[in-house]
């Protein structure tokens, strides 16, 4: 990959985030409810007082207006106060990525250590029970709301058996120093199984209903594109020349096979900040999309603005990663 | 004859499949012999069975498919009855096969040099045991062997990848993937069938002086008559799942007897026939499923009688010569 082709890339996330922008701008100008409103509650406030308010938080403009100003600060790296922290929105946001990143990374390994075997194993037994429970499981997986099948995991596990926690990233005796704020690793550096084990045990239950779609997806893509393989001419040629049966499968065939599933993974990788919203409002993870969630409740404009421009930049890097995974695969296609 | 001479003796082969239309017979009681260092010429129209019967040989008949009977004995053993895991050591380094398209035999995700040093790991039983040296001997066999089949700078060519590679030069790699272990025999199927013109006369070329220099045999699956004249010491006529003749390529192709290999022969087109008609045969091949116990070339023959309408037996017609015709009389072997 040459640095033209890096920058070319670059530059298309000028429109992306630029449209991004004009978008979000408009769906919160256009959902009822005003910030200043809910600010004041059912306190007493004079109407000038009010005003002030207004005109603090640069909600005085017209819509357009606002967007300039945006706009202008949004390009040299200010980004706006959130009207709830009253802090930069950045730092604030910054602050909970941690959280969220963690949780999507787990979901994502969780995802691809499933959903890879499950998939191979569903293709090479065709049509046994496994490939026939596979396929019931991964519709099951796509289909569950993740809201309904967190809590059912939460009945479950942390009220009924009462193996796990119901909410938060990590008890309060096993809360440490942080180091890289990811708490899996932070408790290793700190020399803290138990806060290790601790911080796994409240990771586990979000991280399985934020990747269940996800595995179900790649689990079928792993199965097609394994079929699509197996039936493939260098795959009787593999077989032709007498090599283990071991061999065949996962040098041959699966090599070929994740061409597929890899470039899908990156980008439904995308998708799980969607699902975080959710999955974080469940489990009660203080992590980004819970942040944005009750940003929205809060019309805290900034922040939402900033979040979502920040899914946008995200979501659009995701999609590179996968252009970039796909060609290392398959060394038939360049840059 | 005795196993010294005879490589490969198939036997009354059967393989069949088991199709939503029904039983295909795809082989049906086929014989083959291959004799030590000659190359066998078969032809055949698509769908003759060519290809299933070496498949079945080399124990690469997939579901829905299956041998039903018959035997295979190579060098006297029968490998229909071997385990997996003793098929698998005789595939490439006994039997090895080169495919129609090289194309889409080589797999694209591996470089060329993994796809022909595995093939030596797996195989050659002269390299040493492991380690940096086993890596070091393998990586010379494979510089050897493209530059056997004549590729310019193996060494650095062995790590690119086979789309990399021209069409011809493809199919080089994979004779030299085939041939690395030194098989017995080779089996190639349609070789030059994916290749220009140039490049077809080439590889045969190349196949032929392989086996001449390292005394194996061939056998050569092509539906070309021209290539099986130039190339082959006998040639084996299929249809329809059947051997319909064979003998020694000169005699087959100067005295045909059966009337589908006077067919085959009358639709090639000849200078020396400049002028006169080219003459296909007609019609086309019996759908396998189901067929009645007669004469399968029965609706296409030029010269069927009432006598075809009944199951034909292989006759001797001459030495070394055989043919399925109900219109030969079957001669005494000497």
């Amino acid at each position: 990959m040459s640095l033209g082709k890096l920058a070319e890339r670059l530059l298309h996330l000028v429109p992306v985030l630029l449209g991004v922008s004009v978008i979000v701008f408009l769906m919160m100008a256009l959902t009822p409810g005003d910030p200043v409103d809910i600010m004041i509650g059912d306190q007493n406030v004079t109407p000038e007082q009010e005003q002030a308010m207004r005109e603090d938080l640069g909600l005085d403009l017209p819509v357009h207006r606002q967007f300039f100003v945006f706009l202008g600060n949004a390009v040299q790296g200010d980004f706006g106060t959130s009207f709830y922290h009253r802090r930069p929105v950045l730092d604030v946001i910054v602050e909970r990525l941690p959280a969220t990143i963690e949780l999507s990374l787990v979901a994502l390994i969780i995802a691809l250590v499933t959903a890879i075997p499950l998939g191979v194993l569903a293709a090479i037994r065709r049509n046994s029970i496994l490939d026939k429970m596979a396929t019931v499981g991964s519709l099951l997986g796509v289909s569950l709301p993740g809201f309904w099948f967190g809590i059912l995991l939460l009945m479950l596990f942390a009220v009924h058996l009462q193996l796990l926690p119901v909410s938060g990233r990590i008890g309060f005796s096993s809360e440490i120093e942080p180091i890289t704020h990811f708490l899996l690793i932070d408790t290793l550096l700190r020399g803290r199984p138990d806060a290790f084990w601790d911080a796994l045990k409240h990771i586990l239950l979000p991280a399985i209903t934020l990747g269940l779609p996800m595995t179900a997806i790649l689990m079928r893509v792993t199965r097609t594109s394994m079929l699509e393989v197996m039936r493939q001419d260098y795959i009787v040629f593999a077989e032709a020349k007498g090599l283990k049966r071991g061999r065949i499968l996962f040098r041959h065939a699966l090599k070929n096979a994740l061409i597929p599933t890899v470039s899908v993974a990156a980008i439904e990788t995308g998708s799980l900040l969607g699902g975080n919203m959710i999955v974080e409002t469940v489990f009660g993870w203080p992590g980004l999309g819970r942040l944005v969630v009750e940003s929205v409740f809060l019309r805290n404009y900034p922040l939402v603005q900033a979040a979502v421009l920040f899914y946008a930049v995200t979501y659009v890097l995701l999609n590179f990663i996968a252009d970039i995974l796909y060609t290392t695969l398959n060394p038939r296609v360049k840059l | 004859m005795s196993h010294n001479e005879n490589l490969l003796e198939v036997d009354g082969l059967r393989t069949v499949f088991d199709t939503s239309e029904g039983m295909v017979r795809a082989v049906d009681g086929v014989d083959v012999t291959v004799r030590r260092g000659e190359c066998l010429g078969v032809v055949g129209e698509s769908g003759s069975g060519k290809s299933v019967t070496f498949s079945s040989v080399m124990g690469l008949v997939r579901s829905p498919g299956r041998i039903e009977s018959g035997s295979i004995r190579f060098e006297g053993r029968d490998l229909t009855r071997l385990s997996p895991r003793e098929m698998r050591a005789i595939r490439g380094r006994d039997i090895s096969m080169t495919m129609q398209d090289a194309l889409t035999a080589l797999n694209p995700a591996l470089t060329v040099g993994e796809q022909l040093s595995e093939m030596l790991d797996a195989h050659d039983e002269d390299l040493p045991a492991r380690g940096g040296a086993r890596r070091r001997a393998i990586r010379d066999k494979s510089v050897e062997m493209l530059r056997l089949v004549g590729i310019p700078s193996p060494d650095s060519r062995l790590d690119q990848y086979p789309h990399e590679f021209s069409g011809g030069m493809r199919q080089r790699i994979m004779i030299a993937i085939a041939l690395a272990p030194g098989p017995k025999l080779l089996i190639a199927d349609e070789p030059t069938t994916a290749l220009d013109v140039t490049i077809q006369a080439q590889v045969l070329e190349l196949i032929s002086e392989i086996r001449a220099r390292l005394g194996m045999s061939v056998v050569l699956i092509t539906h070309d008559l021209g290539v099986v004249a130039e190339h082959c010491d006998r040639v084996m006529v299929m249809y329809a799942g059947q051997v319909v003749e064979e003998g020694a390529t000169v005699d087959v192709i100067s005295n045909p007897q059966h009337p589908y290999t006077r067919g085959l022969l009358g639709s090639i087109p000849r200078l020396s026939l400049r002028g006169k008609p080219i003459r296909p045969i007609q019609g086309q091949v019996p759908n396998l499923v189901g067929l009645p116990p007669q004469c399968r070339f029965y609706s296409r023959c030029p010269d069927r009688t009432e006598a075809c309408l009944q199951f034909v037996e292989m006759r001797n017609v001459g030495s070394d010569r055989r043919a399925r015709c109900i219109a030969l009389t079957q001669e005494e072997v000497a």
